[in-house]
């Protein structure tokens, strides 16, 4: 086709219009807003056109741009957190956010644990804190338009540094309340220092019925000898549109697992940017997504070994249900320098109904020649064998689905080292099936 | 695991300083004026004498492909191609349109000596194997030289003659299946093609005919600055059969040369049409200097019930392949297959695989693809596996492997998978070794060494793909067999 510059769509001059208006307001340096801004806008929202979003086409799916919330009244902020059900019975330090703002009464600054500290972002956007400099950690994550439009309109956020172990895990609670529809752009930096370990929590609510937008970062610098679990949970309500980013730059030695699990949300994108930066340090991350309905669930994930002897383990789950559509898209690089590479990334979906469709796209970009890269791609319905295998010892249709549902999606959350954390994420498939049936 | 050093060894046989059949033939030649426009495309539906409407086609083609921009998404960089400073049309200027053998050009027929392609039915004849026999279209630049068995094939009801003899002879058939599988407007080299293509071969199977022998078209460019435009179509119609083999060389030249060539394949029920193709084009020297582009579009499709489609390809030439054999499975119960070894080495880049579209219930598909990426080459498998609402029961099994050797070259895979049917069952694997440990087991109780017994065990497998290639063709693909893929990268 010849050459052709895409009209600018409503949401794309909405998006122009936002920003305009709000650069003033926002907290901090204007600067890298206004370039991330221009580099976004220059291509606009990314359409089917583009590779990186081929299966999920944000120039059809954003039509309209809601408005960016102000931040919520104290007793609106209670209230809202009040219903936040998420991960609720583990116990952790609550970090909590409503409509994108960083709820500070919540947290008690002086009593935090040990090894812990927490700066609002807001603030340290205002005031030019140091740690600024150490956002953006994995470079390539620039050139994501949804990335950019993050750094565009980031309002709130923390950053996080943790010093030495933390036994008590920290939960970060991005709850939305308001019955019509509301934009937020919240970035979050956890930087964990050399042989700390830190268990992160991470919940996404909002109501249902309004066409929420959230656009949530979260990016991590983990040094050597650390240890990382971070468990995420997307329950959005019905009609959002969720997209989200973890960009983590891990360092030597380290172990760094994170679990990202769908539920809700009638669009949702999660993409994960690790970058693993020094040697033998072991990477997981999983994936397990519940679709129905008409929902659209996109998983994309890069992982680039920057360093030789990394093992990475990438294990992706999604049940489609009804006429929703599944998205996988994994991609791994192995520079010329990085010998002994041992990755791994398996994507693997179930079409409960007629009408679903699931994209798998496992793409390895590989220049060295010593190392074992392996991907698969699965796809496919339950298993007749093992459904007559359970009716035939007395179980309903449903239950016999649910039962099989159940094992296939724990696959993917056995990893998941905090016990309350597992049990509830667990709950949260069991509580999804009984919804089905 | 870094490859072990049989391969390493194998592989520098074929690397492109190796390269034997780059040598040149004098011959006179006519060539059509230099560059694209109306004129050009008039002057080769002339010297072809064809009709009113294939003209028009052509014309139709060249005006699509003026607004069309030349794809980029493929992951090969190469300097922009100048489309008007190639010569579409060259053909040998002493009888262009020879009757006999006797009336080609000497030299063109020592050409075909040399690479060791038969062209003497006697000669064949006269052969070890005279129960393997082969029929040959010759095709020298812009025109085909000499096709032989056409008498015999043709007491058997086949066709097999120049896809220019073709048009003028039997107008209808070619024009009810012309661009039926790949459209005139599919993509921009097909589009170019559609406006220039100047020779190729076309076969026609009649209904319940097992084709007496195997088909093949032997494309040489020889000619500076032209460009290879073919065209390849082949009807298998109910019930029957064809194995059809391709094959290419070209001299070493500084200058890059573009093959864009179209074939489309279409199996009606209980057809099989098996096509192979060892594809060694000039790959350029080893410092990236000349070397054919081979931009082609290759589509099979299965239109009747229970047909089958194999491609099977042995790519170890051209400076740039993008490739990519597919398959519509349209027919219920159609099977579609792909079997690829891809060997690159110097500079060249292969971003090649293909394409699985299952439409029709209960198709299945198996795509087996080994890519061997060495010296400073890039190799790419792209491959797309997809099922459409109405597919109830399609079935795939993906396994695409590939190896580096050094770390000057990169090896990537870039699957798309596709469902939109719950019944459809597709699996997609490139793992490190499928080696079963038994296998090895056995082998090494009986003294085989670890490397030996996974040569061994490799072996047979990539023999079981190579099967479908008559091997006095490929002696290419001979040495291939060979190659261990061991520690071998998904």
């Amino acid at each position: 086709m010849a050459d052709v510059t895409l009209m600018k769509t409503p949401a794309e001059t909405a998006l122009v219009q936002a920003f305009e208006s709000a650069k003033t307001a926002l907290p901090g340096n204007g600067e890298s807003r206004a370039q991330a801004f221009e580099q976004f806008n220059a291509r606009g929202l990314p359409h089917r056109r583009v590779e990186e979003f081929k299966y999920t086409d944000l120039r059809a799916l954003l039509r309209e741009v809601a408005p960016f919330a102000a931040a919520p009244s104290a007793d609106e902020a209670k209230a809202a957190l009040a219903g936040a059900k998420a991960l609720a019975g583990v116990e952790a330090l609550q970090v909590p956010f409503v409509n994108g703002h960083f709820m500070r009464e919540a947290v008690d600054f002086h009593a935090l644990p040990e090894n812990l500290e927490i700066v609002p972002l807001a603030e340290a956007l205002a005031n030019g804190h140091e740690w600024l400099s150490r956002l953006s950690p994995v470079p390539w994550a620039n050139d994501n338009p949804v990335y950019q439009l993050n750094t565009s309109f980031m309002a709130d956020g923390v950053m996080i540094r943790v010093a030495g172990p933390v036994e008590t895990p920290v939960h970060l609670r991005f709850v939305t309340a308001a019955s019509s529809a509301i934009a937020t752009a919240t970035r979050v930096l956890v930087v964990v220092e050399e042989g700390a370990s830190v268990t992160l929590l991470e919940t996404h609510e909002s109501t249902d019925g309004a066409n929420h937008q959230p656009n949530d970062v979260v990016e991590m610098i983990a040094g050597d000898r650390t240890n990382v679990q971070h468990v995420r949970v997307n329950a959005e309500g019905d009609k959002a549109l969720a997209l989200s980013t973890l960009a983590a730059k891990i360092g030597g030695e380290a172990v760094f697992n994170s679990i990202n699990v769908t539920a809700g949300a009638a669009t949702s994108r999660h993409q994960v940017f690790a970058l693993l930066n020094g040697e033998n340090t072991h990477l997981r991350v999983n994936g397990a997504t519940m679709l129905k309905g008409s929902q659209h669930g996109d998983s994309t994930l890069v992982v680039e070994h920057g360093a030789p002897h990394c093992e990475s383990r990438e294990l992706f789950k999604t049940v489609i249900d009804n006429e929703a559509t599944g998205v996988f898209q994994g991609k791994i690089i192995v520079p010329h320098h990085a010998q002994k590479t041992d990755g791994r990334m398996m994507s693997a979906a179930l079409l409960l109904e007629e009408g679903g469709s699931m994209n798998n796209k496992p793409e390895l970009e590989i220049f060295a020649d010593d190392v074992q890269c392996a991907h698969g791609a699965t796809c496919g319905q339950l298993d007749e064998d093992l459904l007559f295998y359970l009716m035939a010892r007395g179980l309903p249709k449903k239950e016999a689905e649910s039962l099989l549902v159940q094992a296939f999606l724990g696959e993917a959350l056995e990893f998941v080292e905090n016990d309350a954390a597992r049990e509830a994420l667990v709950g949260t498939v069991e509580s999804w099936l009984k919804a089905r049936s | 695991m870094p490859a072990v050093q049989e391969t390493i060894d194998q592989v520098r046989l074929i690397d492109v300083d190796q390269y034997k059949y780059g040598f040149e033939t004098e011959v006179e030649m006519e060539k059509s004026p230099k560059g694209l426009s109306e004129d050009v495309i008039r002057f080769i539906s002339a010297k072809k004498g064809e009709p009113e409407w294939m003209l028009q086609w052509r014309l139709d083609a060249y005006k699509r492909w003026l607004t069309m921009k030349e794809p980029d998404w493929a992951r090969v960089s190469y300097d922009k191609i100048d489309y008007n400073d190639i010569y579409y049309y060259a053909a040998p200027k002493k009888n262009p349109a020879p009757k006999s053998l006797d009336e080609v050009d000497p030299e063109i027929l020592k050409t075909y000596e040399k690479l060791g392609i038969p062209l003497r039915e006697q000669e064949i004849l006269a052969g070890v194997e005279p129960e393997r026999r082969v029929a040959v279209d010759a095709v020298f630049d812009s025109v085909s030289v000499a096709t032989t068995f056409k008498e015999e094939l043709a007491k058997a009801g086949v066709i097999f003659m120049p896809i220019s003899e073709a048009i003028r002879e039997y107008p209808d058939l070619v024009r009810q299946y012309l661009g039926s599988v790949v459209p005139v407007t599919d993509n921009f080299f097909a589009t170019l093609n559609s406006a220039v293509f100047t020779d190729g071969s076309f076969v026609y199977i009649p209904p319940g005919v097992r084709c007496p022998m195997e088909l093949s078209t032997y494309f040489r460019i020889n000619e500076k600055n032209t460009g290879q435009f073919e065209r390849t179509l082949i009807i298998a119609d109910k019930g029957s059969y064809v194995s059809y083999l391709e094959g290419c060389t070209a001299p070493k030249r500084d200058e890059n040369q573009l093959h864009a060539a179209v074939v489309e394949l279409i199996a009606l029920d209980d057809a099989e049409i098996k096509y192979s193709t060892v594809q060694n084009w000039y790959p350029g020297d080893a410092e990236g200097r000349g070397g054919i582009y081979n931009f082609v579009t290759k589509r099979g499709d299965c239109r009747g019930r229970n047909s089958v489609i194999t491609w099977t390809q042995v790519e170890t030439g051209s400076a740039i392949t993008w490739k990519y054999p597919s398959c519509i499975l349209r027919g219920d119960n159609s099977r579609g297959e792909f079997y690829s070894i891809a060997v690159s080495n110097g500079m060249q880049q292969v971003d090649s695989g293909t394409k699985m579209i299952h439409l029709g219930k209960n198709t299945t598909s198996r795509i087996i693809s080994k890519g061997i990426a060495a010296g400073r080459s890039e190799n790419t498998y792209r491959g797309l596996v997809s099922a459409h609402r109405k597919a109830t029961g399609a079935r795939n099994f993906t396994n695409c492997d590939s190896l580096l050797i050094g770390n000057q070259c990169g090896a990537h895979t870039v699957p798309y998978i596709e469902s939109k049917n719950a019944t459809a069952v597709f699996e997609h694997e490139a793992t490190t070794s499928k080696i079963s440990e038994d296998q090895m087991f056995y082998c090494q109780q009986r003294g085989l060494s670890e490397e030996e017994a996974t040569a061994l065990i490799v072996n047979g497998f990539v023999k079981d793909v190579l099967q479908q290639l008559p091997m006095e063709f490929a002696v290419e693909a001979q040495k291939l067999i060979s190659i261990s893929l061991e520690g071998s990268v998904g």
